[in-house]
């Protein structure tokens, strides 16, 4: 039967979150399906990754190892999926909306005339009828996404074309618990990458750690002008670290300069999508709520019952932030 | 070595500055009531070829597909510096999606006699999907580098560019021709200059010159203004299917995978929402209920 994979990104051999979580998510819509779990691994000397793979859900990794993979460009990477693609026909394929993956899945839609649907933050399996032709389709990806600067979400689906892809943000499928004593194999594909098949020649390349990672917290707390004072911000921290979450700002709490600009959320911050953001002491200017309305859940703690955030949050406290959050902290603790 | 830059550009609605006018009763946006802008990441990739032509010589064509409306960015195109523009327009082209969109802007850009370097933006605010891209250098058979802040060099048919990957950057360094996509944070678009925005502003399509006169194609009142604005270089030619010679199956919706299923607005102002009571158990109950919906581990 024709199988759900996921592309496995990795980068000088780390794997990246996003395609552990994908796989999570190719499982249950594999398990749907009744079909198996692929992960398409290339790379250089990346063999030792397939196991985590496994761990995490797949049921066989597709390895593709060349020297000429051992630094990412799109051509060679595109043609190793594409290659795949044709010989084993999976009926999905998705990607992580990294950086990489938002350069290589485009790519290989192109090279298989598939269609692809972008930033996915949620997949289902269902039917759907062509309004034009009455065509019934059953067991199509349902490719969920927000679009028009997140005023719409739209359903997509591509009914005809094979494989069924899409790219899904990091942090937005949940990551399972990975289970070592999964069984999987390793199907290793033949791959020839020449020098002229690499048109990119890298001269530099550097990567930074990310030290405030707001993008892919599951948890932010963040902290407004509200919060009052640079000493008081510590309690923001606080419930961040009782949460297991980072710590966020918005722009006031910036410009007053309680907090560095790399925690600012919003429009000219960073737009996150964490499944729960903990807004305190923050208005909710139409730019804060840009960059933080696709949280999962959202719980705004604001003394003024009128302030724009309470009309997005999932859960209202109306009330002081200094009284309200040593209470969240104590039963944080509590759980 | 005179370069041929095209730049792909598209007309968006403005969905980073929605007020109130263009909000429904119903907390949804009226997009129709959005002012249509050029969309900002392509203004980068305009200013990007201009500055290349006026670094290294040649011409820049910009190119986009849209309603015939869209005309106006390509007026602001031509204010801004670039040397020629067309408008792919056709009902054919209509409800496309990335894959129909790239294959008629290859078309397109093969009609218009290729480029040795094809600039995008790396993604529009409406869709912010940023596969145009990487898919039209895939229909174009070029390489393609994304995510390009900075141009190193240009040396012949040698480029050199910088990439910002958000948590990292590259240079890297490809033969043309190539496809580049260009961020945000590339540059500052130079404003529109008094002396073009003058001489631009007049410039139409024969669609808007036919709409403008009220008239049919034959009326020779319009042909005589077509030709007189064609010899001024104030004709914007618009390209149709036919023109650029796709197969209607690769174009619009006929050339589309991907179908809409179902649209749902986003209501702001009505999302469900539970009053959690400022006190120990009020805040207790609400940790409880968030781990128990998964939304804490």
């Amino acid at each position: 039967m024709q199988e759900v994979w996921v592309f496995a990104e990795q980068e000088d051999g780390v794997l990246s979150e996003v395609a552990l979580e994908l796989l999570s998510k190719a499982r249950e819509l594999a398990g749907q399906l009744a079909v198996r779990v692929g992960a398409v691994l290339a790379g250089s000397r990346v063999e030792v990754l397939a196991r985590d793979l496994i761990a995490h859900g797949a049921d066989r990794v597709y390895l593709a190892e060349h020297e000429r993979l051992e630094l990412y460009q799109t051509l060679p990477y595109a043609n190793v999926v594409a290659d795949a693609v044709r010989s084993y026909a999976p009926q999905i394929v998705l990607f992580g909306a990294t950086v990489l993956g938002r350069d290589l899945a485009p790519r290989v839609a192109s090279i298989l005339r598939t269609g692809l649907t972008a930033d996915c933050t949620d997949l289902q399996i269902g039917s759907h009828k062509d309004a034009a032709t009455g065509k019934e389709y059953r067991n199509l990806l349902l490719q969920i996404r927000p679009a028009f600067g997140g005023n719409i979400i739209a359903t997509i689906v591509t009914p005809e074309h094979r494989p069924q892809m899409a790219t899904v943000r990091e942090g937005v499928m949940r990551l399972a618990q990975k289970d070592t004593g999964r069984s999987g194999e390793v199907v290793r594909l033949p791959v020839d990458v020449r020098a002229e098949d690499c048109p990119l020649v890298i001269l530099e390349r550097s990567r930074r750690p990310r030290k405030v990672d707001l993008k892919k917290a599951r948890v932010i707390v963040s902290g407004g002008a509200g919060v009052g004072s640079r000493e008081n911000f510590q309690l923001i921290r606080d419930l961040a670290h009782a949460l297991g979450g980072e710590v966020g700002a918005s722009r006031a709490a910036v410009d007053f300069g309680f907090i560095s600009k790399e925690h600012q959320v919003g429009q000219t911050g960073t737009t996150v999508r964490p499944k729960l953001y903990v807004a305190c002491g923050i208005s909710g200017a139409v730019q804060h709520r840009a960059g933080m309305s696709e949280a999962g859940k959202i719980v705004a703690i604001n003394t003024d019952p009128n302030a724009p955030i309470f009309s997005i949050a999932h859960y209202a406290i109306v009330g002081d932030l200094n009284q309200v959050i040593p209470m969240l902290i104590k039963a944080a603790k509590e759980r | 070595m005179a370069y041929r830059i095209v730049v792909c550009a598209k007309q968006v609605p403005d969905t980073k500055n929605i007020t109130g006018q263009a909000m429904k009763e119903d907390g949804t946006v009226n997009r129709a009531a959005l002012p249509a802008i050029f969309n900002p990441e392509d203004l980068n990739a305009l200013e990007f070829g201009l500055s290349l032509r006026d670094q290294y010589g040649g011409t820049v064509t910009v190119v986009t597909m849209g309603p015939p409306g869209a005309a106006e960015i390509l007026r602001e195109s031509l204010a801004r510096g670039a040397d020629r523009v067309a408008l792919l327009t056709d009902r054919r082209f209509a409800a496309a999606d990335t894959l129909a969109t790239s294959a008629t802007l290859a078309a397109g850009i093969e009609t218009l006699g290729g480029a040795e370097i094809v600039i995008c933006g790396r993604q529009a605010i409406d869709g912010d999907t940023a596969q145009i891209g990487p898919q039209l250098a895939g229909r174009l058979g070029i390489p393609q580098v994304t995510y390009v802040e900075a141009l190193d060099a240009l040396v012949g048919s040698e480029i050199q560019v910088r990439r910002n990957l958000e948590h990292g950057h590259e240079v890297v360094k490809a033969r043309l021709p190539v496809l580049l996509t260009i961020v945000g944070t590339a540059n500052t678009p130079r404003p529109r200059s008094a002396k073009r925005l003058l001489r631009y502003r007049r410039a139409r399509s024969r669609t808007e010159l036919l709409q403008q006169m009220g008239t049919k194609p034959d009326d020779p009142a319009y042909l005589a203004k077509a030709a007189e604005l064609e010899a001024r270089g104030l004709l914007i030619p618009e390209l149709t299917a036919d023109s650029i010679r796709i197969d209607l199956a690769m174009c619009g919706a006929a050339g589309s995978p991907t179908k809409v299923k179902k649209i749902e607005s986003v209501v702001l102002t009505s999302r469900e929402q539970k009053r959690v009571e400022p006190t120990q158990e009020g805040v207790r109950a609400l940790i409880r209920e968030l781990i128990a919906e998964h939304t804490l581990d």
